[in-house]
């Protein structure tokens, strides 16, 4: 953003709340990697789903028309997003519900807050929400006094553990049941003392945890996966039915929805649900799918709102490049294949976003400038495994070379303002730019090739460097380079024995090496 | 046919008897090389690290450079390198702004091919034994590259290739899909995370009891190939070009110093 105050708010608002890294990315990494447990657990569950995941999408034969319409329609959606969630608003009011518009965290959790204490509520009941993570509507709550209970069953377990999810569908992903267990004999009112570790018997004491919450509960609070503009309609997709225990038991509904999650009507919410749940948990269908339309008189909550948040999401809708990252269904499935998530988890990741998703989505709607967030879009290795698995087709390798650019364009104008050095990666990216932008400066560079293998000295390998290049070398080795580069074999030997061919740029083509023997490719170096 | 050789900065100054047996393998298939003379890198580097003003003129000079010489198909010894010339040179000439950039780093992008692309699709080549003469007689294992793998779609072309050479012995890699965790800079940006990938890599591949890992990238093979050489497993890695060219008379040495082994492989 501009260092000039020039007194008007600078447009656009960017995403506050729980969207950011606390720590460098590589940091945070370095102290997941040390955890055995956490990369035990998590190798298991991410293999476990992923192959789940990739036995019910190959049953469908139109898998991939499928995720293009899915694209398609998200696409659309972005292009008219006024205009539907104006005609969504006028659905929702039509039909009981009041709609209330969030520009940030802030003024969403204290919309919510509000709502609550106009019940005369103190605690509530909540579905399990993303949303409602991002903006950090529990410790807002706390802060105001109001208890807000998670009823999602991973949810619970993270909540009664004072911990973060790490991960967006099974947010407990790095606990085991054994772990579980001792949370919940140390943090459940009434726990049975003689709890096991047998899945059946935890499930069993959350469930009897839980119903005395639904059953005293006043107020929900919940997030949505869908929202249909032509009907006014929300809908909830989950596993368990304590969503649905939630949205239609207690008599007021609060709903907090980012704006991107709309379709324009039923017949679009057909694709994704198609689409949705063979992604995230790799089922042919969810348990648990609750739409609901306003109020419904005498039955199921009789206040309906819903808070329509913003939190940076126009800021990324306005970045051309990137503004797919808000077709995200938080289906997981790019997290359940990604080699980083994989082995550093959630949480290094810092924001509610995890994985290849948050590594674009968290500094998109904070703003790449945000220093906090830079390290993110780097967490990558490109490899691509998240693209073929997104189901809507969401380019997460491009945009995240797009956002690095972006990061590396911003520094590069902080840096001329501060006169601050350029930093290694700086240089060395400069001097390759230079080394790489023609075959002579190539071949010059490589008639230093020998003096590589001058430093790799007699056991042909160098195994320390420094500088940025450390971290090459803390786990391999280099080859000693060879005696001559492919070029200089081509003009000297190769070429020697074809004269009609051309000269290789940057190499001395007038060689007074002998010719070669020509075309036998295989031969080693000298 | 007259064949353009992109050698690709890595294989140009690192492993040059990939590139020269890229050479022997389509001469010996009675195509003529030429070696565009101002080639130097595809300009992957740069971009994926986010430098895109540095990758401009990187890009621009292998146009340049592509776009000078006659020939009917470019090819390189690299999955990488060929997805980057097909679809981020037009991603930067557009982000630079420069149209015309574009439109003819489309036309290089076109005909330039990966090199079991160019040998199965183009060349019709389906058994390297009969119709290149390869004889590689060893215990072999196969990484498919990323790129290769998910941005050229190159399915089984280079393994069915290898399956296709006499005396060779393919044992199956367990999660070949699996990133290496080379990632350009993001093996000295994300060092940790990387060499946690490289680790199972690299465990994988010594529970298959080859004697090489065979792939498709000379840069995920150098990754791959340090881990193996520090860790002092014995194992090496190998440019699947390399095992295609080598022949009963001429084999291939799989003991090179370039080769970074400690010799167990050598026969």
């Amino acid at each position: 953003m501009s260092g000039t105050f020039l007194g008007m708010p600078s447009l656009p608002v960017f995403g506050i709340g729980n969207l950011h890294e606390h720590e460098p990315f590589p940091k945070a990494a370095r102290r997941e990697l040390g955890n055995p447990q956490l990369r035990a657990n998590l190798g298991h569950a991410t293999r476990t789903i992923r192959d789940k995941r990739l036995a019910v999408v190959s049953e469908l034969p139109d898998w991939e028309e499928l995720r293009e319409a899915g694209r398609a329609i998200k696409e659309s959606v972005m292009t008219r997003l006024p205009e539907l969630l104006e005609e969504f608003e006028a659905n929702f009011t039509a039909r009981g519900g009041t709609i209330h518009w969030a520009r940030d965290a802030g003024e969403a959790n204290s919309i919510v807050a509000a709502l609550i204490r106009d019940q005369g509520a103190t605690e509530v009941v909540k579905v399990k929400s993303m949303a409602t993570q991002e903006i950090g509507l529990n410790e807002y709550l706390e802060e105001q006094g109001i208890a807000a209970y998670e009823t999602d069953l991973a949810e619970l377990i993270v909540q009664l553990d004072h911990d973060k999810p790490s991960h967006i569908l099974v947010p407990a992903i790095h606990k085991n049941r054994s772990q579980v267990r001792d949370i919940f004999l140390r943090e459940m009112e009434g726990v049975d003392p003689e709890l096991t570790n047998e899945p059946a018997r935890l499930a069993a004491a959350a469930r009897a945890h839980l119903r005395r919450k639904f059953l005293s509960a006043k107020v929900a609070v919940s997030g949505a996966n869908f929202a249909l503009a032509d009907s006014g309609t929300l809908a909830v997709v989950e596993s368990e039915g304590n969503g649905r225990m939630c949205l239609t038991l207690p008599e007021t509904l609060i709903t907090v929805m980012g704006v991107e999650k709309l379709l324009p009507g039923w017949e679009d919410l057909e694709v994704f649900m198609q689409l949705l749940p063979r992604s995230s948990t790799g089922e042919r269908m969810n348990p648990y799918t609750s739409l609901w339309t306003g109020v419904t008189p005498d039955d199921g909550p009789q206040n309906v709102h819903l808070v329509l948040l913003d939190n940076g999401r126009s800021a990324a809708l306005a970045d051309e490049m990137g503004r797919s990252a808000l077709h995200c269904i938080r289906c997981s499935a790019c997290m359940n294949v990604c080699p980083v998530y994989e082995r550093t988890g959630g949480h290094a990741y810092g924001s509610t976003y995890p994985g290849p998703i948050g590594a674009i989505l968290s500094p998109l709607l904070t703003g790449i400038t945000a220093e906090e967030n830079n390290s993110l879009p780097y967490a990558s290795s490109l490899c691509g495994a998240c693209y073929d698995a997104c189901p809507v087709k969401i380019n997460i390798p491009d945009i995240l070379v797009h956002l690095r650019g972006e990061d590396v364009d911003s520094k590069r104008g902080k840096n001329r303002r501060k006169r601050a050095m350029p930093s290694q990666m700086d240089v060395g990216m400069k001097a390759a730019s230079w080394a790489l932008s023609s075959g002579k400066n190539l071949g010059l560079v490589e008639k230093a090739l020998p003096l590589g293998r001058l430093a790799a000295g007699p056991d042909r390998k160098i195994t320390k460097l420094p500088g940025i290049a450390a971290g090459w070398t803390q786990s391999r080795d280099i080859p000693a380079p060879p005696g001559q580069s492919f070029r200089q074999w081509w003009n000297k030997e190769h070429r020697a024995a074809r004269p009609d061919a051309a000269p290789a740029a940057g190499t001395d083509a007038a060689g007074t090496d002998a010719p070669g023997p020509g075309s036998a490719g295989t031969e080693e170096n000298p | 046919m007259r064949i353009a050789l992109f050698a690709t900065c890595i294989v140009d100054a690192m492993y040059p008897a990939t590139a020269r047996a890229t050479v022997s393998i389509l001469e010996r298939l009675g195509h003529e090389v030429i070696f565009p003379a101002g080639q130097a890198c595809c300009g992957q580097m740069h971009v994926n690290s986010g430098y895109l003003k540095e990758a401009l003129p990187v890009v621009a000079n292998h146009v340049k450079a592509f776009e000078d010489d006659e020939y009917d198909v470019a090819v390189a010894p690299s999955g990488s390198c060929v997805a980057s010339v097909k679809h981020q040179h037009l991603m930067v000439a557009r982000r630079c702004g420069d149209a015309g950039l574009e439109a003819r780093a489309a036309a290089v992008g076109a005909k330039t091919y990966e090199l079991s692309q160019l040998l199965v699709d183009v060349l019709g080549v389906t058994d390297a034994a009969a119709q290149l003469g390869s004889y590689f007689p060893h215990r072999i294992t196969y990484h498919p590259s990323c790129h290769g793998m998910r941005l050229l779609r190159l399915g089984d072309r280079q393994l069915d290739l290898l399956r296709s050479v006499g005396g060779i012995e393919l044992a199956e890699l367990p999660e070949a899909d699996q990133c290496c965790g080379f990632g350009g800079t993001f093996s000295m940006k994300n060092a940790d995370v990387s060499s946690a990938m490289l680790a199972d890599k690299t465990a994988n591949i010594c529970g298959t009891g080859a004697d090489l890992c065979a792939g498709g990238d000379a840069s995920c093979l150098m990754h791959i190939g340090g881990g193996l050489s520090r860790q002092g497993t014995g194992v090496t890695t190998m440019h699947f070009a390399e095992i295609l060219a080598s022949t009963l008379e001429n084999p291939a040495a799989v003991s090179g110093d370039v080769r970074l082994t400690t010799g167990r492989t050598a026969r």
